[in-house]
């Protein structure tokens, strides 16, 4: 097995060179001027050519590479101009944020997404299975932003129900410290279990706009997965067998339907984590997707290719994970291939 | 820090609190602030700090000397006089009688570190501004410093600035956000290498103002809390400001509304007026000294050489359409103006909406019209984008087909500085309030950055100059109204509005104080 991950790992390294040099080269091609936007509006040339020296801009493009990787190999993803501080310490804070917001979202959508397609598949054509398919279309025919706007203007700004979307947490309440970086595990290892609800509070609206957003997929391929499975010859010899229907679905079926809607799992989470951009502006979450935003409006180099990075590196490990499950799911997949 | 509970607890315990044990702040004297970015640094002086670095260099450090506040018409606040200064760091000033140094006698005033504040530290800081290079390099040239030679530390408590020449905006050029005071030992024993301690200072407080920075969080939050042991002014009432930052201004908006936020910085135009409407919170709007929304067309090269075509345009142009549709009204008119202009700046064009003459002279100087293109930035795409609609439906019934073409913030700048688009929508501001220097940063010979239109013409080169440096008050009131009404023919650029600063409020909230560099002062506000 640790030899099987050792070798996986291997074939990741070129697509990892791959990721670094076409970010490094997009980055550049970018039509903006990164040393005049941060000269300010008051800046005279000499300003923006100074800037333009600090920042390293007028080396050609191969030495700027090669100051690029080598500070690269110590683990140095240069400054982000927007925050100004170092790239590193910006994505170690942000990207638990985006995190646990996304893990929420797509708990949320599991829990609810799972049964209604299982459901619509076992009842196909009844209402279970219409209502599934206008909670799909709705979910994913609304924008975000909508979805966002709309459950913030009902249950804070209406009906005052949910705290003001000020963020991870209230002003008045101050960060449990720091070991994970989520807030709701850290506040319980600290024990505070005021600040542990403050957060959860705050994450409600936002996990429920994205997991308005990810019903969608994960309810339709659960529910075609489950049709094609229970249209299998193995399903009909388990019924011909005389099993009772809750065995033949629970067990049967509904493993065996697992392999694509994990797949797809992985895929809305990864999606989720770097674009629910929108959800993080509305409700001033300070995670990674709005990060790479702003940075890429403001031409920020350093940014934008630790950003990529990093989710390069997470897309990896999360497909390995995800070919790990496979294995425990169905033993018939093996690693390699 | 607090939570509700200690808020609580403080509270309880109040009434039995022995005198002169310091509580935590209350809720009544923390504010609320919900802004659309906040600072990218703490130091102002540093390369590339962002528009809200200017508050933090105005509530954490202290400079010489400062405006002194002057009410705005309608009570709500106070704003500021060019010429009207008043005491901070420094307890006195003297000028010298050739007019060529200036002489400041310093306060006893702390930095937050306990160490007093020494004239070595002010020479420090001043040489800093000026040898730092980009933006602090640019604003302290602006007053003619420019080289560490100029700034003496007499003694301890006495510092003298050596003028290389008279120039009126030395003073006024003190009282802005740049030349601030700051702790030098403490600087230059935590900055290693750097003699100037740019990156120290990028992340730290080495000042003696009103406020200590608690925390910053950049992207998310920065929290101040008051220096007790401030005494260059009146202590500020409020102890604690939590300044978070809330990209999506729908959200700025409904947190404004429901009370839970105090004082919102930057919202679009739309929502300023339906909130100045509504009257559930405050909205103060303040015209923006020396800044216009204006329409540069291109003087040196193009379709816009022609002074007839440039005229044309501004008869042409939907004014009242655009204050309406664009701007929502947060803004001061800049056309209809009289034929004979005064030494206001801004002031309004002697243009209005007129059509058929616009047509008459598109005929005149280009029969069967042309085409041509239109540039704005992304960045104020709110604003902007409209008004390039209208400008572009109004050239067209004149036979002028204008092509839009919006351009994503990062690249704008550089395509203004590149002087060959015959046309452009750009704001200008100049924190130094004097119609001579926004002329010379806009429309002089030397074509700096900021003159869009590349306009060049000596004649006006001459009153520029010469309003500049006047002898008396009667010779640059003659110069300046030369130049104005140069400009108001010339047309380089015309002149859609004067933009409002707003800021939007509780209407607990009082003492507000506009600056030039447009940021929130914690000194003064206060909450009730």
């Amino acid at each position: 097995m640790l030899a099987q991950i050792g070798k996986r790992f291997l074939t990741v390294i070129p697509s990892l060179i791959g990721v670094i040099i076409v970010t490094f080269l997009l980055t550049r091609v970018l039509p903006g001027d990164t040393a005049s936007y941060f000269a300010g509006p008051a800046a005279t040339p000499q300003a923006i050519a100074e800037i333009r020296t600090k920042l390293g801009l007028d080396k050609p493009l191969p030495v700027q590479f090669a100051d690029y990787v080598a500070a690269l190999v110590k683990g140095d993803l240069g400054q982000s101009l927007t925050t100004g501080q170092a790239v590193t310490k910006d994505i170690a804070a942000r990207l638990p944020a985006s995190a646990e917001l996304t893990l929420a979202g797509l708990f949320l959508a599991m829990s609810i997404a799972l049964p209604l397609g299982v459901m619509a598949a076992v009842r196909q054509g009844s209402w279970i299975d219409h209502l599934c398919r206008i909670i799909a279309t709705a979910g994913v025919s609304l924008p975000v932003f909508f979805t966002g706007l709309l459950l913030v203007y009902v249950f804070y700004f209406i009906l005052g129900w949910t705290p003001a979307p000020l963020g991870r947490l209230d002003v008045f309440y101050s960060e449990p410290a720091r070991v994970t970086g989520f807030l709701l595990i850290d506040s319980l290892i600290a024990g505070e279990f005021e600040t542990f609800r403050a957060a959860f509070a705050q994450l409600i609206l936002p996990a429920v706009t994205l997991a308005i957003f990810s019903l969608a997929p994960i309810t339709r391929m659960t529910r075609a997965s489950m049709l094609a499975v229970l249209g299998a010859d193995f399903v009909r010899t388990a019924r011909a067998s005389g099993l009772d229907s809750s065995t033949i679905i629970g067990t049967y079926a509904f493993r065996n339907a697992m392999l694509p809607v994990v797949t797809t799992l992985g895929m809305v989470f990864s999606f989720l984590l770097g674009a629910n951009v929108l959800v993080e502006k509305v409700f001033a979450w300070p995670g990674i997707g709005s990060y790479a935003v702003e940075a890429l409006i403001a031409s920020d180099y350093a940014p934008i290719q630790g950003f990529v990075l990093t989710m390069a590196i997470l897309y990896v490990l999360l497909n390995l994970m995800i070919d790990i499950l496979y294995g425990v799911i169905d033993p018939r997949v093996r690693l390699e291939g | 820090m607090i939570n509700r509970r200690s808020v609580l607890v403080a509270g309880l315990a109040a009434p039995f609190a022995a005198k002169g044990f310091a509580q935590a702040p209350s809720r009544s004297e923390t504010l609320i602030l919900v802004q659309e970015y906040g600072p990218n640094s703490l130091d102002m002086q540093g390369i590339g700090s962002s528009q809200p670095v200017n508050g933090v260099a105005l509530n954490c450090y202290d400079r010489l000397i400062r405006f002194k506040p002057t009410p705005l018409p309608g009570g709500n606040g106070n704003a500021y006089n060019m010429t009207d200064l008043e005491p901070e760091l420094a307890e006195s000033w003297q000028m010298a009688a050739d007019g060529m140094s200036i002489t400041f006698k310093l306060r006893e005033a702390k930095f937050h570190s306990g160490r007093p504040v020494t004239a070595k530290d002010v020479k420090w800081s001043f040489d800093r501004a000026v040898s730092i290079g980009g933006f602090a390099k640019t604003q302290m040239n602006a007053g003619s410093f420019e080289k560490p030679e100029q700034f003496v530390a007499v003694d301890d408590r006495t510092f003298r600035i050596d003028f290389l020449r008279k120039d009126k905006l030395s003073l006024p050029n003190l009282a802005v956000t740049i030349p601030f005071v700051i702790d030098s030992e403490l600087a230059i024993k935590n900055g290693g290498d750097d003699p100037w301690a740019k990156e120290w200072l990028k992340n730290n407080i080495a000042g003696s103002g009103a406020f200590k920075v608690e925390s910053w969080k950049p992207g998310s939050e920065t929290v101040y809390v008051r220096n007790d042991a401030w005494t260059c002014g009146k202590l500020p009432t409020l102890r604690k400001i939590i300044a978070r930052d809330i990209p999506s201004p729908s959200t700025r908006r409904a947190l404004l509304e429901r009370g839970d936020a105090d004082i919102s910085y930057g919202l679009p135009p739309k929502d300023f007026k339906d909130l100045a409407e509504a009257g559930k919170v405050k909205v103060v709007g303040v015209p923006v000294p020396n800044a216009l929304w204006y329409l540069a067309l291109n003087a040196a090269t193009g379709p816009f050489t022609d002074v007839r075509v440039r005229q044309a345009v501004a008869w042409a142009m939907p004014y009242e359409k655009i204050m309406q549709a664009s701007l929502f009204g947060r803004g001061v008119a800049m056309w209809g103006g009289p034929p004979k202009p005064n030494t206001a700046w801004p002031q309004p064009f002697p243009y209005v909406t007129d059509a058929a003459k616009a047509k008459a002279l598109v005929d005149q100087a280009v029969p069967g019209g042309f085409k041509t293109t239109l540039i704005f930035d992304s960045g104020a795409a709110t604003i902007a984008e409209p008004m390039a609609v209208l400008i572009k439906e109004a050239l067209g019934s004149i036979g002028i087909d204008v092509e839009l073409s919006k351009i994503p913030g990062a690249n704008f700048r550089g395509e203004l500085n590149k002087k060959i688009h015959p046309m452009a929508i750009n704001r200008f501001g100049g924190w130094l309030d004097f119609p001579d220097y926004y002329f010379f940063w806009n429309f002089h010979g030397n074509n700096s950055i900021f003159n869009i239109s590349s306009y060049q013409n000596p004649a006006m080169d001459k009153l520029i100059d010469g309003a500049r440096f006047a002898k008396d008050a009667a010779d640059y009131q003659s110069q300046v109204e030369a130049f104005v009404a140069m400009a108001a023919h010339d047309v380089p650029v015309i002149p859609i509005a004067q933009p409002l600063h707003d800021v939007a409020m509780q209407k607990t909230i009082g003492g507000y104080q506009f600056w030039p560099c447009r940021e929130p002062d914690f000194r003064y506000l206060t909450k009730a």
